[in-house]
């Protein structure tokens, strides 16, 4: 602690407060921002029996073989469609690594091809939602100004007013949209995945839908308010302030108080 | 007033004490690098020249950031632009400031001063001379003393409690002619009103509303309101979500409220009024963004967690000939923070106390 006191008025004090501050800040940034992301798939129905193989294999152990699902394990899969599969295993939700708040998304365990034959053999189980076409989720046919306005109704209060994802309760959250397909945006709105509500096609319509990922596809263009923060609101904002700006001026009262040697 | 320069520069002099304290003189005054050493000294001069020199530099990049940058409607080009300028801006400040606090720290002067105080009172004369001036100011105005001036004083009172009103009266009628405090306690849901879309106002079937939906609802007829609508919207504002009917507990006296597993929850928080709408369709549970209240859907939006006290109003909804969902009334109590309840029981004896001991935390 004296050689602390002792060096509190070297020159180079506020320097290295500053510069640790900074490290601290980056390295929380740096843990924060982990995404996935993974390739759109374009699922036809086929083969609907090596679907039903990878099933027993991968997914029967928690859904059951018959994907009635298990009570307090896993909701049965009758009727969730195709797009429920191709969201949840094409983002790499499924299968869980393990179980917690939520599924995590990571690295896709399986191949296009595979995904394809999975979403066919639970599509076959029970009419549900199909995977959208290329048409319905291309960004560029949307309107990204109504899809401002229906996301900041229907989906700015989880994920954000631009898509930087946001926390809910124990430690679950809303992801952030930025890295995500549009065909698994388009996906996940149909299917309310884990935590988020259904919105389906009466709700928002296709249309609707697209303009949407139109908004959120539009966020890549930059943010004319300069950093981002991660857009996760005043959180990270006022952190940033209060971190940075005071650390400054902390350190700078420091060095004009400082007696120079 | 006196400044002397550091009169006793190795500690105290004499040891008399002040107030039972020795007073322990000044610290020991050590010479900085800059005083004795004649390089040190160039060197702190470069370096607050530098300083200074950082500013210039600031001032040219700013200045030709604007000249030279082109700005087109891209936002990459609009930030680049205005982050050139400001760096440029920013060292041409910084630059000064630190070269100015550098120049004090180690070129200037830096013997310990000593100022002694002053005493506080003033003298007598100068005491007397102000309580002369307040009473010959009184005696020649007319306030007071042999000649009084009623009239001026009382057109100088009347004109100063008037002037106040030409501010105040407008503001005041610009508030609205509606002072009808209860109407706060009320939304625009009527019986029968259609429960439709936020924002675009199209109504909403029954059967579009599948489990696990949640569907973000204004009144019918809002977005043709003339004034008032941001208002009349802030109120009514609704959350509609359906639930497997098995998962829903139906409160006591509502049963009839809901429509298969169809429920209706007003949006707006009863801590203090922001929108309710972090809904987590596993859970059933609605999180406040403000202040983490969560709300449990399935029993009534009863509070689970969080600083609320009481749950959100339920709207009553039913399902019209043409399979519309429609409000069976108005919410039996007001909607938002606490306080308007406290004002008044609500219309149907349903009392907004009644559920809160024992939901809060």
């Amino acid at each position: 602690m004296n050689a602390l006191a002792r060096h509190r008025y070297h020159r180079a004090a506020p320097v290295v407060l500053v510069l640790l501050l900074l490290a601290l800040i980056a390295g929380i940034a740096a843990a924060v921002s982990t995404a996935s992301s993974a390739e759109a798939t374009t699922a036809t129905a086929d083969d609907v029996t090596e679907g039903q193989k990878l099933f027993a294999a991968n997914c029967a152990s928690c859904h059951g073989l018959d994907a009635q699902g298990t009570d307090g394990v896993a909701p049965s899969l009758v009727g969730v469609g195709a797009a429920a599969v191709d969201f949840q295993v094409g983002t790499g939700r499924m299968p869980m690594q393990a179980s917690g708040p939520q599924a995590i998304a990571k690295r896709p365990q399986f191949s296009e091809e595979e995904i394809s034959q999975l979403a066919a053999y639970v599509a076959s189980l029970g009419a549900g939602p199909a995977i959208p076409t290329a048409e319905q989720v291309d960004p560029a046919l949307g309107d990204a100004a109504n899809g401002m306005e229906l996301f900041r109704t229907n989906c700015a209060m989880c994920h954000g007013s631009v898509g930087g994802g946001g926390a809910l309760t124990q430690g679950k959250y809303a992801p952030n949209l930025w890295e995500t397909t549009p065909t698994h945006i388009y996906e996940a709105m149909l299917v309310g995945p884990q935590s988020m509500p259904v919105f389906n096609d009466a709700n928002i319509d296709p249309e609707g839908k697209r303009d949407i990922i139109a908004y959120l596809k539009a966020q890549d263009e930059g943010s004319p308010g300069g950093l981002r923060l991660g857009s996760i609101g005043p959180v990270a904002e006022g952190m940033w302030g209060w971190l940075v700006a005071l650390g400054l001026i902390i350190a700078s009262t420091v060095w004009i108080g400082a007696r120079s040697s | 007033m006196s400044t002397t320069e550091n009169p006793t520069e190795h500690g105290p002099e004499g040891s008399e004490k002040q107030n039972g304290f020795e007073n322990p003189g000044l610290p020991y005054h050590r010479p900085r690098r800059a005083d004795v050493d004649p390089k040190a000294d160039k060197k702190a001069e470069r370096q607050t020249a530098a300083l200074f020199g950082v500013s210039i530099v600031g001032t040219i990049v700013a200045i030709g950031s604007y000249m030279a940058l082109d700005m087109t409607d891209e936002i990459d080009s609009i930030r680049f632009v205005n982050m050139a300028i400001g760096i440029g801006i920013f060292l041409a400040m910084i630059g000064i400031g630190l070269g100015a606090i550098h120049w004090a720290k180690t070129l200037m002067r830096d013997h310990e001063m000593v100022e002694e105080r002053h005493a506080l009172r003033s003298s007598d004369e100068a005491r007397e001379g102000a309580i002369q001036n307040l009473k010959d100011g009184a005696e020649d105005s007319g306030l007071g003393g042999v000649k009084r001036r009623p009239v001026l004083i009382g057109s100088m009172l009347t004109a100063l409690l008037a002037a106040p009103l030409a501010l105040l009266w407008p503001q005041i009628g610009n508030m609205g002619a509606d002072w009808n405090i209860s109407n706060f306690g009320h939304t625009m849901w009527r019986k029968g009103m259609r429960l439709t879309r936020d924002p675009d106002g199209t109504p909403i079937k029954a059967s579009d509303v599948t489990i696990g939906s949640a569907f973000h609802v204004i009144p019918e007829g809002l977005n043709e309101l003339e004034h008032h609508k941001i208002e009349e919207k802030a109120k009514a504002v609704v959350l509609l979500l359906r639930l497997d009917p098995r998962d829903l507990n139906l409160q006591p006296g509502r049963e009839d409220w809901s429509f298969d597993g169809i429920i209706a929850f007003s949006k707006i928080c009863t801590h203090v009024g922001c929108p309710v709408a972090l809904y987590e369709q596993q859970t059933h549970h609605l999180l406040c963004p403000c202040h983490q209240s969560t709300f449990d859907v399935a029993n009534g939006a009863k509070v689970v967690f969080g600083p609320a006290k009481r749950p959100l109003p339920q709207l009553p909804i039913a399902v019209d000939d043409e399979g519309y969902i429609v409000a069976q009334s108005d919410f039996h109590e007001p909607i938002g923070p606490s306080y308007w309840t406290r004002l008044h029981d609500t219309s149907d004896g349903l009392h907004a106390d009644d559920d809160t001991e024992g939901s809060s935390h």
